[in-house]
């Protein structure tokens, strides 16, 4: 196990337990829906907060739409990318067919152009620029390198094919490292998220 | 910024980080942890929407409280106090963030609704409230006031049994209905909303003629009554279950089954939602708000009332529907009733706040912010061309009132509970 595996694991296990064994408060009210309606409302709700409700679309809309553009182009790249695929065969034994590496350029390209029209974003609207932190900036430099590196690889342009294929490794890994810590565990605390806030909800009777 | 009028020279600040901490959970920890600053939040604020002021990004609201949280309790707080990763509260950032946690917010949570991360922001301000009041940072004039008055005599109003007693006959007096005071039995027990005694008594008068004819055994008790709970909106968590406290024990006191709330939305929520946790374990009585109760009976066919031919539209109480689970109990009612409903744009769970919510309505120089949210629902009040709009909540009814009377409204802001106990069928 590398270094970065092991910063990631430990990280994201000592954060979660820091967060899900705090002393709990058992809610005492009389539910309005049996504990397998609860259940049922959080799981549910993981799968509708990942579009805000209508009436939000058009004040959120462009937002939303080009954060999927960069969340969707990584899917697409860490899934169906031939070496990505290689690696997670050689980790957990388990393939599918690729993408072709026209495709996954592609992507990485849209992926990238997204990620600085994000960033540009953030540094012009007043919203994000006031909720913003360096954690958002470090965030975004971390996931902007796999990407970069990894298009650069692809071309085999700049430099070698072993120098290049460093450079994307040691971001991955960098990656890695600062994922506990910032706010790029929101790979796992939003499905947590999401699935406390519809329990709740749904013990009240409430939308989700 | 609004004017906050005189900043204190010390606010306790030990008292509002013991106010903020002291209820932090799972719960409250993940959502103060989640936030990928996305600003989708600020979208769905009333506050940010009239103004785009980015101080109104309601989880920038609670950003002291999350702070503290990274400070003293998070999974890397040493890093952050040893590193100096956050600033430690002072008075003065306190002081700078009190029109944010009180004067910019109704807790409607329509934040809570759009959040991707499933944040409840509403719940996390209103545990900021907490800690704002342990350091003496309520604003006073009026919020803070009430809920001090409200903490020593049960009453925002300093309003006394005896008085209740006095008022409650004299109502009944006044609109030919049999009063219920203080009898040893009770099956239903009504409580009361300060609001309606100063305001709106007819609503007293509505509740009597309607469990009149419920005919169940129903009592008001002056023991413990005032389900206000301005105490909850001012951040005084211990008077906030000390009032719910007296309304429960007077209730159980009287072999009481039903706790029937009034027109109000945050004594609903806390009655219903809270009040449990101050008990300790599920309430020996069942607690709904006065539409459910009518809602239920017209539904078993125990109540009936008459058709009425009348256009109308309906605000939504946020604590009711989107906090509280209650959105389809008034719809039952109004279609009971006959009522042709032209529904508002975003009717229901997604609906706007009047403005007055959350003690806003309680503080004076917040008036320029709550006209400003107002505007959303005159507007979209407007647009239906109903003449009436109905609401189920005294504190958004005196808010619909207020505003419309400034704009020069002939629109009729009134109370479902009094529609219904005028049309009550024989």
């Amino acid at each position: 196990m590398s270094v970065a595996t092991l910063i990631l694991v430990a990280g994201m296990f000592w954060r979660l337990s820091g967060i899900l064994l705090l002393r709990r408060r058992v809610a005492h009210a009389a539910a309005r829906n049996p504990l397998a309606v609860r259940l049922l409302g959080g799981a549910v709700t993981i799968v509708t907060r990942t579009l805000p409700r209508r009436t939000f679309w058009p004040r959120v809309g462009a937002g939303v739409a080009l954060s999927y553009v960069f969340h969707i182009g990584l899917f697409i790249i860490l899934f169906g990318g031939a070496p990505h695929i290689l690696i997670i065969r050689d980790i957990f034994g388990v393939s599918w067919p690729d993408l072709p590496k026209g495709v996954i350029v592609i992507a990485s390209g849209i992926t990238l152009a997204a990620l600085i029209l994000l960033l540009l974003r953030r540094l012009t609207h007043p919203v994000l620029k006031l909720l913003s932190t360096p954690d958002d900036y470090i965030s975004w430099i971390i996931v902007f390198l796999p990407v970069a590196t990894g298009i650069l690889l692809s071309g085999e342009t700049v430099a070698s094919y072993g120098t290049l294929l460093a450079l994307h490794i040691l971001s991955v890994e960098a990656l890695m490292i600062w994922l506990p810590f910032g706010k790029l565990m929101h790979v796992s605390l939003v499905f947590a998220g999401r699935f406390m806030l519809g329990y709740n909800f749904s013990r009240k009777g409430a939308a989700t | 910024m609004n004017d906050i009028g005189p900043v204190p020279k010390t606010a306790n600040i030990s008292k509002a980080l013991r106010g903020f901490i002291a209820d932090i959970g799972p719960t409250i920890a993940l959502s103060l942890e989640s936030c990928v600053h996305c600003g989708q939040c600020a979208e769905a604020c009333q506050f940010y929407v009239q103004t785009s002021d980015p101080r109104y990004t309601p989880i920038h609201k609670i950003e002291l409280f999350k702070q503290t949280y990274n400070r003293e309790l998070g999974p890397f707080s040493l890093a952050y106090k040893f590193l100096g990763l956050t600033p430690a509260l002072t008075t003065e950032t306190l002081t700078n963030w009190q029109d944010l946690v009180y004067d910019s917010c109704n807790m409607c949570g329509r934040c809570s609704l759009i959040c991707p991360m499933g944040i409840d922001i509403a719940d996390l301000v209103e545990t900021t409230r907490h800690g704002m009041y342990e350091a003496g940072l309520a604003p006073a004039d009026f919020l803070g006031a009430l809920a001090e008055k409200e903490h020593a005599t049960g009453s925002p109003f300093g309003l006394t049994s005896e008085k209740l007693r006095t008022l409650l006959t004299e109502i009944g007096t006044t609109h030919n209905v049999e009063m219920h005071i203080d009898e040893p039995h009770a099956d239903i027990v009504p409580t009361i909303s300060s609001i309606d005694v100063k305001t709106y008594p007819g609503s007293m008068a509505a509740i009597a003629k309607i469990l009149n004819r419920i005919g169940k055994p129903w009592s008001f008790l002056t023991g413990g009554f005032d389900a206000d709970n301005v105490s909850l909106t001012a951040g005084d968590r211990a008077g906030q279950d000390a009032i719910t406290q007296g309304i429960v024990s007077a209730a159980i006191a009287c072999g009481a089954t039903t706790l029937v709330m009034p027109e109000c939305g945050h004594s609903f929520t806390e009655m219903r939602w809270e009040a449990a946790n101050a008990y300790g374990k599920d309430l020996p009585v069942r607690v709904l708000q006065i539409t459910e109760l009518i809602a239920e009976h017209i539904q078993s066919g125990k109540l009936r009332v008459n058709k009425i031919k009348q256009t109308a539209t309906y605000h939504d109480a946020c604590q009711l529907s989107r906090r509280g689970g209650a959105t389809a109990a008034p719809r039952v009612i109004l279609a009971a009733l006959g009522v042709d409903v032209h529904e508002l744009e975003d009717a229901g769970d997604a609906n706007w706040c009047c403005g007055g919510g959350g003690g806003v309505a309680l503080i004076k120089r917040a008036q320029p912010l709550r006209d400003a949210a107002f505007a959303i629902k005159k507007k979209q009040i407007e647009a239906t061309a109903a003449p009436v709009v109905y609401t189920s909540c005294s504190g958004c009814r005196q808010t619909l009132d207020h505003g419309g009377k400034s704009a020069g409204w002939t629109t009729t802001v009134s109370s479902l509970l009094e529609l219904v106990a005028d049309n009550l069928a024989p």
